[in-house]
């Protein structure tokens, strides 16, 4: 299967699930907008591509979601993290932190540090 | 964790497959309220609605492509696809009956076959017996030939002195006359040692089964122990019959038990009625041997190795206990080796012919399903060409080939799945006809081959490799196929002049086809010959009634005298024109008795002095005359020779020639027999077959029954009437002299049976063989010949136009399928003629050198290639080119 989001996948389920813990229970195109105001125009285009996202978390049982009243007074899908969900984001979190504290350090390095 | 999450992913997945539509629906709505709420915020942030939506719909982005992501997500896409691809696969089908129809009974045919013959082999081979712990079973064979015969002193001593197995049984087969009330009937059993039961680990169905410890000396243990089988087809069932007393031989026997059912003694050919212990041997079989140590009588002993011991060390064991008996015995025993070898099949002697029959089968089944595979391979590959269009068609909008690879493997596993399924419902059929097949009218044999979990796994197995097998030809094509040049093109890639491994193929298989078709017109040849041919006897307008007076409690001088009040009353019978008695029917009765005979000088009667060795049988005065032997000189018996008269004999040409150089020169001339005993050659006859079919010529005697008593009596009586009636006329008589007296009748013809099973079980198999072996190359030869009419229709076409004769436009179309017709039947005939060597050993006069033979084959196969290319001839003849010239 072709991946067709811009963004990377497991970026964007992240992203989805820290979301989901501030915020708590959102519809698809609220969690789109939050994505959007945070990353700047990361999730500007393609924002479709957020629902099989979404679907992919639910099956994996770290977010729940039912029916509720949009602001609009439509009925819309609210997602909510679930507890499984919360120990998961804790864990991929510290992972992220990991990741990117050992690439910060790679790319600071200079050569003479390594001499 | 990561497991249990895609664990969770897999099964909801599953469900949501089932779900689909519910779920597309919510996609729906949450992408409209996701467009709405965008679509609001742009018109709050100063866009017309119509400018707002637009961007809201752009900002969303590829709704398809997301939607397919979705649904990949959702489900298992390969569920929904399957669903589809079967639905297209149904409908393609559909369209072409024919190429369905043919596909699905080759299919039928191949894989039924195998069915069957796997089926055959799990009873035969696999799985004989249904004993615990099969695997260790072993029997105890002679080193020095395939045989197992002991004498009860020798089984003794291998039991009470080997430590190799946990204990060892002995048994041998037996009949009897058995009355339980109604009327008499003669029954197979086995006399089986005291232990038999416990050293094979049976449970009883029903009572008790008789041990060890029932057996005190000769005649002691009067208990019988019935087969499951033979105990439901004559008790009905009936649970009462445990502890009731029956008479077997007259004797008084008490039913002990049942056996448990698929327990039918432990030879696979041989179905006995019932156990009786061996200890009773003399009330059986009318002689006591258990003394003699010379006397084999035992068939057969067997039993169990100990856990940890090997086959070499046991035979090792064995061994070293018969070089004991040789040195404890050597009047008796010598030459005491011994070997192991699985007990169903008597050993090797029927297990290894067995077993390479089996073999050869199973090779050749499988041969016949990979030829299967092969001509639907092409007959599939011939399709997918004629579909390349819409192949391209598919590919230029996108589909990926994997996906139309997928669609044309569904297709194929679908006819697969059809034809195994036909396939194994016919075998089923035939296996329950074997089943119930019971072979030989005298022996109980019979071959229950009932389909277990390993039948249905291979027949599944087979189906499915199949499937993919021939499923698999079309993939190179599919996989080059280039859409764009297809489309503006359509391009029709000639076959070339060079040789394929398709037209290889072929040959082969139009080769396999005609050697069967061949092998089994030999067969089906030598099988009528055998039954024209000359016997030393007619079988044909004579009944033969036989039964065994030592059953009846004959013993001694009454046996005589009871056979000629028998000979008398059964000519005294309306249109009987002549009745003879002999105690062993020639090819009726499976062995004949023979001896070494000695020249008149001869004092030394040791095996090596022998003059030859000559089978004997007692017959009455009239028998020559009513079996219509012909008497070539001298005289026949009278009544005069008695046991008080001259002994005398008469031999067949055969005897002459060996032991008198000729007949003339035996005339009134004396041998002796291994005891000494003169006897003077008062008449000879002409030679005889008398022990199977394809025997050579051998030396034959007979003597006057009055002098060579035995309660063994064939009547063979000879009359014009209607068999029938002259059966039950024979019956009624033999009632009225003895009425517990069991007879056995039946048209001597019929009684041949026996010595014309392997004949006609290689006719049949052959001729089965055969019409499979005809069916695939009918497919391959079709799917060749249809192949290249449609790859050439363009090029017949202008052909036609041209101003081509129908017999030019046929050559240039089905040239080459017939030429390959050609060189396979002529190669396969060849074969043939070189495999005719084998078969003679198993069917009388087996020659191929025979003008109906190559005749028959020629016939069949060119039959066979018009059926072949009828249809495409037909299609070919029916090209209109201005039609075909129009299309493209």
């Amino acid at each position: 299967m072709k991946e067709k989001t811009d963004v990377p996948q497991g970026t964007l389920a992240l992203m989805v699930l820290k979301t989901l813990d501030v915020l708590g229970s959102l519809h698809g195109y609220g969690i789109a907008r939050r994505i959007e105001q945070i990353s700047g125009d990361l999730l500007a285009v393609n924002q479709g591509t957020l629902y099989p996202v979404l679907l992919k978390l639910e099956q994996e049982g770290v977010i729940a979601s039912e029916w509720g009243a949009s602001e609009n007074n439509r009925r819309a899908r609210f997602y909510r993290l679930t507890r499984e969900g919360r120990k998961q984001l804790q864990i991929e979190t510290q992972d992220w932190q990991k990741t990117a504290a050992l690439i910060g350090r790679f790319f600071a390095a200079k050569a003479e540090d390594l001499s | 964790m990561k497991s249990v999450h895609s664990m969770k992913r897999f099964f909801t997945r599953m469900f949501n497959s089932a779900t689909t539509r519910a779920h597309d629906d919510r996609l729906k709505e949450e992408i409209e309220v996701h467009i709405a709420l965008q679509t609001a915020e742009n018109i709050r942030s100063g866009l017309s609605p119509v400018e707002a939506r637009r961007q809201a719909i752009l900002k969303f982005g590829g709704r398809e492509a997301m939607k397919e992501d979705y649904r990949a997500e959702r489900g298992l896409l390969f569920f929904d696809n399957f669903a589809r691809d079967l639905r297209l696969a149904v409908r393609m089908l559909r369209k072409s009956p024919g190429f369905t129809a043919v596909a699905v009974v080759t299919l039928a045919m191949a894989i039924g076959a195998n069915a069957v013959v796997f089926g055959v082999l799990n009873a035969l081979i696999l799985h004989p017996l249904h004993v615990p712990q099969a695997e260790s079973l072993y029997g105890i064979q002679h080193g020095n030939d395939e045989s197992s015969y002991q004498s009860y002193p020798d089984y003794l001593d291998l039991r009470d002195r080997n430590r190799s197995f946990d204990d060892i049984a002995a048994y041998d087969a037996a009949q009897v006359g058995l009355d339980a009330g109604e009327d008499p009937s003669r029954v197979w059993i086995f006399l089986a040692s005291g232990n038999y039961f416990d050293v094979l680990r049976l449970q009883p169905f029903l009572g008790r089964f008789f041990h060890a410890s029932d057996e005190h000396g000769p005649n002691s243990a009067p208990y019988i122990v019935l087969s499951y089988s033979y105990w439901h087809a004559h008790f009905q069932d009936d649970r009462g019959v445990v502890g009731r007393v029956v008479q077997v031989n007259k004797y008084p026997y008490t039913i002990l038990g049942v056996a448990p059912p698929g327990f039918n003694g432990t030879l696979v050919f041989f179905n006995p009625g019932f156990f009786v212990p061996l200890v009773d041997q003399e009330q059986v079989e009318g002689v006591n041997d258990l003394n003699s140590r010379g006397k084999r009588f035992i068939f057969m002993t067997l039993g169990h190795l100990k856990p940890g011991v090997t086959k070499a060390q046991a035979i090792a064991d064995l061994n070293s206990i018969g070089s004991y008996l040789e040195k404890t015995y050597p009047k008796d025993d010598d030459q005491r080796t011994f070997t192991l070898a699985r007990p169903s099949l008597y050993g090797d002697y029927l297990g290894k012919p067995v077993r390479a029959f089996m073999t050869g089968l199973t090779l050749l089944s499988a041969l016949i399903l990979l030829a299967a595979c092969a001509n639907l391979g092409s007959l599939f590959g011939a399709r997918a060409a004629d579909r390349s269009r819409e192949v391209a068609l598919r590919l230029a909008l996108g589909a990926s080939r994997a996906r139309i690879l997928r669609q044309l493997f569904t297709e194929a596993l679908l006819l697969s799945l059809m034809g195994g399924t036909l396939g194994l419902w016919g075998g089923f059929v035939l296996m329950g006809g074997l089943s119930a097949w019971q072979p030989f009218s005298r022996w109980p044999a019979q071959l229950p081959v009932n389909p277990d979990a390993n039948v249905y796994g291979v027949a599944l197995f087979l189906t499915l490799a199949s499937g993919f097998l021939f499923g698999a030809f079309p993939v190179r094509q599919v996989l080059r196929t280039n859409p764009y040049e297809i489309i503006k093109a359509s391009s029709r890639g000639m076959t070339g002049g060079r040789v394929t491994f398709r037209d290889l193929a072929l040959i082969v298989q139009i080769a396999i086809c005609a050697l069967l078709v061949t092998s089994s017109i030999v067969a089906v040849r030598g099988l009528l010959r055998s039954l024209h041919s000359d016997l030393g006897f007619d079988s044909r307008n004579a009944i033969l009634a036989d039964t065994d007076l030592s059953m009846a409690g004959y013993s001694g001088t009454r046996v005589p005298q009871m056979q000629k009040r028998m000979i008398e009353a059964v000519t005294a019978i309306p249109g009987v024109e002549s009745v003879g008695l002999i105690d062993s029917a020639p090819l009726v009765s499976g062995s004949v008795m023979g001896s070494p005979v000695f020249a008149d000088a001869t004092t030394d009667f040791r095996p090596s002095n022998a003059a030859a060795d000559s089978v004997f049988f007692g017959v009455s005065p009239d028998y020559f005359h009513a079996a219509r032997t012909a008497l070539l000189a001298g005289r026949a018996f009278s009544w005069q020779d008695d046991e008080n008269a001259p002994r005398v004999a008469v031999i067949n040409q055969e005897f002459a020639r060996r032991v008198f150089e000729s007949p003339a020169k035996a005339m009134g001339k004396y041998f002796k027999r291994p005891d000494g005993t003169r006897l003077q050659v008062v008449g000879i006859v002409e030679n005889g077959k008398y022990a199977s079919l394809t025997e050579d010529p051998r030396p034959a005697m007979f003597l006057p029954f009055l002098q060579s008593p035995s309660g063994q009596t064939y009547l063979a009586v000879r009359s014009g009437r209607d068999a029938a009636q002259l059966s039950a006329a024979i019956r009624a008589t033999m009632r009225n002299l003895d009425a517990s007296l069991p007879v056995y009748m039946g048209p001597w013809n019929k009684e041949l049976d026996t010595t014309l099973f392997g004949s006609r079980i290689a006719a049949i198999t052959l001729g089965v063989m055969g019409v499979i072996g005809a069916m695939l190359s009918i497919t391959g030869i079709f799917g060749m010949a249809a192949y290249s009419v449609s790859k050439r229709l363009r090029e017949l076409g202008i052909r036609m136009a041209l101003g081509a004769q129908r017999k030019e436009v046929l050559q240039a179309a089905l040239g080459r399928a017939l030429k390959l017709l050609g060189i396979g039947s002529a190669a396969g005939l060849l074969l043939g003629i070189l495999a005719s060597r084998v078969l003679s050993a198993i069917v009388y006069q087996a020659t191929p050198r025979d003008p109906i033979v190559l005749a028959g084959v020629v016939v069949a196969m060119l039959l066979l290639g018009l059926v072949a290319t009828w249809i495409p001839a037909r299609r070919a003849l029916a090209i209109d080119p201005a039609i075909l010239m129009r299309e493209d």
